[in-house]
């Protein structure tokens, strides 16, 4: 039985109880409880099942590296799965249920999976599903899903309900961890006048040493710890910050602190979690170290627990795990565990202790309250089902024969410490193998280097391996003042305080217990709670050839999931190095990657969700849009009319009524999305005519140009018409979606191969606003409106003006995409709105209509004018296009020209551009692919072409599509065959690619 | 996440405050070259563990393309400098030699 009892629990405030909700039901708690010690508390010992035998769970650790006791956490909007007990802080009305079960936490249907263990070895995955293939799809998948994974997934309807944000900080010491180590290492910069960030994971600092009784400066730790927090508190120069972890290291100094401002108090206003983004100088990692469990049969059963957990539970919340506890260790610190319980009145009927002769202080002092402590010992088997019930004894030197049996109800259990070294490793620090205590431990040699090729990060304490608190605290004390001398500070004369302890005797590694344990108990001891690995599945690994640990890791799945291992990398990989007769540090570790324990995607997110997650543009007729109509579509960072649509009338009714409104009358357009980028200097023509394919030097001012941009791999990236202002200006279109990268190409060029031209460019595209005016009746609009001589000989096509329109100063583009009558009015933004107004009402008696993006793309379609994207895919070449007249013979050379030489390219069997209609006049499905005879190379069908563009014409009343058809051009008239994805086809003719108007004249007029 | 120093605007700038753009002083080989050539330059790249020289555009900054010299296993940064040249200048490559004796050279 699992209670709370008086005077212990330096955590609690007793005067402050809570009540709280487990899988439905209510219990109570106190203040500064965690969910864990609460359950704990109210003998909940059964917290969750495991993740493929569905065994019976219970809490095994108190702190960060707990692998069973996850739940679902909070409800709705603020639903979590996968919290840990160990880190959840209690609070009134907190609502968890257990995980991985069905019907229920006590019945649990999938526990028969552990009858079948034999069929879930290792690699179980792998070896089970393989055969017959459909039963992947209705059979093995579907099962697998409805049982496997952790937790729940919260409500892909629901929107978290909470806001995150991130924090950017720099320091010259950044100290991770506030136990004894971390705050001595805080104390060490901060005195000697280094800016200091200090952050602790958990809401208390100076961690285990006053859990442990230790006495530093010949006081209690906690009178020492207090005085130091006090101290960093008031330094300008330091920060310190609890519940908050450092969750990784990266290059040059970066790393990440993952705060919890409210989980411990959902009144707390502001947001849930804050990341903090952190450049420092130096990094100190003082993370401590982590007890290891003992492989040994039975060590699953709720109520085995680390050694330092039980004594955390009743030191820090008063909670007394068991009646009877039996301590099993293989090292002196577990006896700290026997005398706290035994003090506190509990029963300790005894210590099994693997090592033959021990006679260390900390033994004689157990044996001095009456403790047996019995020597050379296992367990050889731990009685129970849900609740440990006993253990059998047995000689660890032996096969587990058990020779007695202890009745408890509770087994405390230690491995040895294993220092936290992810910190260290994140960014490329080594390890070395520490043969004396059986862990791996940073080597100081080989830190993560920074940018000026020097180690950046520093452990301190338990985290370099240095287990007893004087020589932690005289490490940490070294750590902060070489961290601040690396910086250029001078450290002060201090030195660390003193923590004497008495001497403990050597560690013995045990890897399994016993030494030569059967078959039968090697398959009940488990190196991994969370994953269900056990010793006979990283035994099977190493015998079916799997030698490297990371191999091993994912066939088995040690060390994976929520807890990456934290528990279990060190066993498991000896338990391997073992089985392979390879010394553990030949083996080596798998890598280790941040964050340190998961971290919450709200605070990775921060602010950037909903609207600013990527901020729009708008044009200045964004509101008249919304106004009137807009069906929205994005287009790069905009937002454009896909159509305008009237009341009742569906999309496709809107873009045949604005087609033929354009067509027939007039349309008006908000252009201004389209890339606007001026390039001038004496070098301008020069340099466009390297950018384009055509030739732009020749271009008078006045005159617009159509132009091609090729990447200097051939193919076609953008298009648009330049016009040339002056004799060095000239203004160069680009597609809506292609400002930012056509402006970055034009720099890369400039600054990198031609950067002694004389050019400079600037983007526009945001500066103007641009109106297009189109169709038969655009030009009475026009000289209704007055100003600029808009008439065919003053302003023909392809020409543009700059003067007064309306009263407006504008340049005026006759260009047309539309094969109509057609003008493009360029304003300075700001008066876009006004001038879209102006005309608006100008083209009321005309019938004026605004079109949007879809109608743009039918009229370009039927006049068989390409789309960047639509007809090009990064492996279109403008000669695939029939796009020949735009690529100047005469220039020696442009971006593109000599890759467009290559065979491949020169290839006559390349598909080429051609217009595709049907029979019945239907529509072509978008993107189909042309069927050729015979199979290809991996025996799927041969293809001969694809449909790139394909509308309904309101124009023609049928549908049109544009295609890239091999030999294309040469076969008009053939029929081809088009596969659809219901397997049936369709047939289309090939025909020419301009619809419309093929002679220009409408555009000419 | 790395930190360069931006030659022009003298920013120590953030990885994500940057572009990156692959190899540096690449020649570029025009119509007149021939297959071999034209492959190399557009898909030959040398990938060197150790010493790399590296083009970067201070994209969130001031713009400006700029080169790195940057250790691709240590990622130790030993200077950066401007784009608009063919080179790397002397005073980097003899530093970079005296930090790396078996340094041979950017080429």
């Amino acid at each position: 039985m699992s209670t709370r009892i008086p005077n212990k629990g330096r955590f609690l405030n007793r005067a402050a109880p809570v009540s709280f909700s487990f899988n439905g039901r209510t219990y109570g708690g106190y203040q500064g409880d965690t969910l864990a010690s609460a359950l704990l508390a109210n003998d909940l010992m059964l917290v969750g099942r495991s993740f493929k035998y569905h065994r019976p769970r219970g809490i095994v650790a108190s702190g960060a590296e707990e692998p069973n006791a996850l739940v679902n956490l909070g409800q709705g909007a603020r639903f979590e799965p996968n919290q840990r007990t160990t880190t959840t802080e209690l609070f009134e009305g907190l609502t968890a249920r257990s995980q991985n079960h069905w019907p229920s936490l006590e019945f649990d249907v999938g526990a028969v999976n552990g009858l079948f263990s034999r069929f879930f070895s290792a690699g179980f995955y792998y070896k089970t599903f393989m055969f017959p293939r459909w039963a992947w799809k209705h059979l093995f998948e579907p099962v697998i899903r409805q049982s496997a994974g952790l937790g729940q997934v919260p409500d892909p309807d629901l929107k978290d309900a909470d806001t995150y944000e991130h924090f950017h900080a720099f320091c010259d010491v950044l100290v991770i961890g506030g136990g004894v180590a971390g705050l001595q290492s805080a104390l060490a910069a901060g005195e000697a006048g280094a800016r200091v960030i200090l952050l602790e994971q958990t809401a208390h600092w100076g961690g285990r040493a006053p859990v442990d009784g230790v006495e530093i400066n010949g006081k209690p730790a906690e009178i020492w710890i207090n005085n130091a927090v006090e101290c960093l508190e008031n330094m300008a120069n330091v920060t310190i910050v609890r519940r908050c972890m450092g969750a990784g290291v990266y290059d040059h100094g970066y790393a990440l602190g993952y705060e919890r401002l409210s989980d411990h108090d959902p009144t707390v206003k502001g947001p849930r979690h804050r990341l903090w983004r952190i450049r420092a100088a130096q990094i100190i990692a003082a993370t401590g170290a982590i007890e290891r469990p003992l492989a040994f049969a039975g060590n699953d059963i709720p109520g085995v627990m680390l050694a330092s957990a039980v004594r955390d539970y009743l030191e820090n919340w008063g909670v007394m795990v068991g009646q009877r506890t039996v301590i099993v260790t293989n090292n002196d610190d577990a006896y700290r565990t026997a005398l706290a319980l035994k003090r506190a009145g509990g029963a300790v009927p005894a210590v099994l202790d693997a090592r033959n002769h021990v006679t260390s202080p900390l033994a004689e002092e157990v044996r001095a309250l009456g403790i047996p402590v019995l020597e050379g010992r296992a367990i050889a088997r731990v009685k129970g089902g849900k609740r440990v019930r006993g253990v059998g004894v047995c000689l660890q030197n032996s096969a587990g024969a058990a020779q007695e049996e202890i009745k408890c109800d509770c087994i405390a259990m230690s491995g040895g410490w294993s220092p936290v070294v992810h910190l260290w490793s994140h960014c490329g620090g080594k390890l070395l193998w520490d043969a004396a205590q059986s862990c791996f431990r940073p080597d100081p040699s080989r830190p993560p280097l920074g940018a000026d090729g020097k180690g950046f990060v520093k452990t301190a304490g338990a985290a370099s391996g240095e287990f007893d608190t004087n020589s932690t605290l005289q490490d940490a004390d070294k750590a902060g003042k070489n961290a601040v001398k690396e910086v250029g500070i001078t450290p002060t004369g201090k030195s660390a305080p003193k923590a004497p302890q008495p001497e403990q005797a050597p560690l013995q590694p045990v890897w399994i217990m016993p030494d030569k344990a059967t078959v039968d108990l090697r398959m009940k001891m488990w190196l991994d709670y969370q994953n269900d690995v056990k010793v006979t599945d990283v035994q099977l690994a190493a015998k079916e050839g799997y030698e490297s640990v990371e191999h091993t890791k994912r066939y088995t799945t040690l060390g994976m999931a929520t807890d990456q291992g934290k528990l279990s990398n060190i066993n498991g990989l000896a338990v391997l190095s073992d089985a392979l007769g390879r010394p553990v540090p030949q083996v080596g570790t798998t890598t280790f990657r941040p964050p340190y324990t998961p971290i919450s995607f709200g605070a990775i997110a921060g602010e950037a969700r909903g609207d600013i997650f990527q901020p729009l543009k708008t044009t200045p007729m964004q509101v008249w849009h919304e106004e009137n109509g807009a069906d929205w579509e994005p287009v790069g960072q905009w937002r454009r009319p896909y159509c305008y649509r009237r009341s009742g009338e569906t999309r496709d009714l809107a873009v045949i009524r604005e087609v033929k409104a354009t067509r027939s009358g007039i349309g008006l357009l908000d252009a201004s999305t389209l890339g606007k980028i001026m390039v001038r200097g004496p070098d301008a023509g020069r340099f466009l005519d390297m950018l384009y394919t055509n030739m732009m030097s020749s271009l008078k001012p006045g005159r617009c140009r159509y132009g091609l941009m090729c990447s200097e791999n051939g193919f076609l990236m953008d298009d648009g018409v330049v016009a040339r202002l002056d004799e060095t200006t000239f203004l160069c279109h680009t597609t809506t979606g292609g400002a930012d990268r056509i402006h970055a190409h034009m720099e890369e060029w400039l600054q990198t191969e031609w950067w002694d031209w004389q050019v400079y460019t600037a983007n526009l595209t945001e500066q103007f606003a641009q109106i297009g005016v189109v169709g038969p009746k655009a030009r009475a609009v026009l000289e209704k409106l007055g100003g600029l001589d808009v008439g065919r000989d003053a302003l023909p096509f392809m020409a543009w003006r700059e003067g007064v329109l309306a009263g407006f100063d504008v340049r005026l583009y006759r260009i047309s995409f539309s094969g109509e009558l057609s003008y493009e009015i360029a304003v300075p933004a700001g008066q876009g709105r006004a001038l879209w107004d102006l005309i608006w009402d100008a083209g009321q008696e005309f019938g004026i209509t605004p079109y949007g993006t879809e109608a743009l793309h039918v009229m370009r379609a039927e006049k068989g004018f390409i789309m960047i994207g639509d007809e090009t895919d990064g492996t279109v070449i403008p000669q695939d296009l029939g796009l020949n007249w735009a690529i100047s013979r005469k220039k020696p050379d442009y971006i593109g020209k000599r890759a467009q030489q290559r065979s491949f390219m020169q290839n006559p069997a390349r598909w080429k551009l051609v217009g595709l209609e049907t029979p019945d006049g239907s529509v072509l499905p978008d993107g189909a692919y042309a069927l050729a005879e015979g199979t290809n190379e991996n025996g799927q069908r041969a293809m001969q072409g694809r449909v790139t563009s394909t509308y309904y014409s309101p124009t023609l009343g049928r549908g049109i599509a544009l295609g890239l058809v091999l030999h294309g051009p040469d076969r008009m008239g053939e029929e081809l065959e088009f596969g659809l994805l219901d397997q049936s086809t369709r047939i289309a003719r090939i025909v020419d690619p301009v619809f419309y108007d093929k002679d220009g004249e409408k555009q000419n007029v | 996440m790395l930190i360069l120093e931006c030659p022009y605007c003298g920013v120590k700038a953030d990885e994500t405050e940057l572009h990156p753009g692959g190899e540096a002083h690449l020649k570029r080989f025009g119509p007149e070259s021939s297959d071999e050539e034209f492959e190399a330059y557009l898909f030959e790249r040398k990938n060197r563990k150790g010493v790399h020289f590296e083009r970067w555009r201070h994209v969130y900054g001031c713009g400006k393309w700029f080169h790195a010299a940057r250790a691709t296993d240590t990622l130790e940064v030993f200077g950066t400098y401007s784009a608009q040249t063919n080179a790397p200048p002397d005073d980097l490559i003899k530093k970079i030699k005296q930090k790396r004796p078996d340094f041979g050279g950017y080429e």
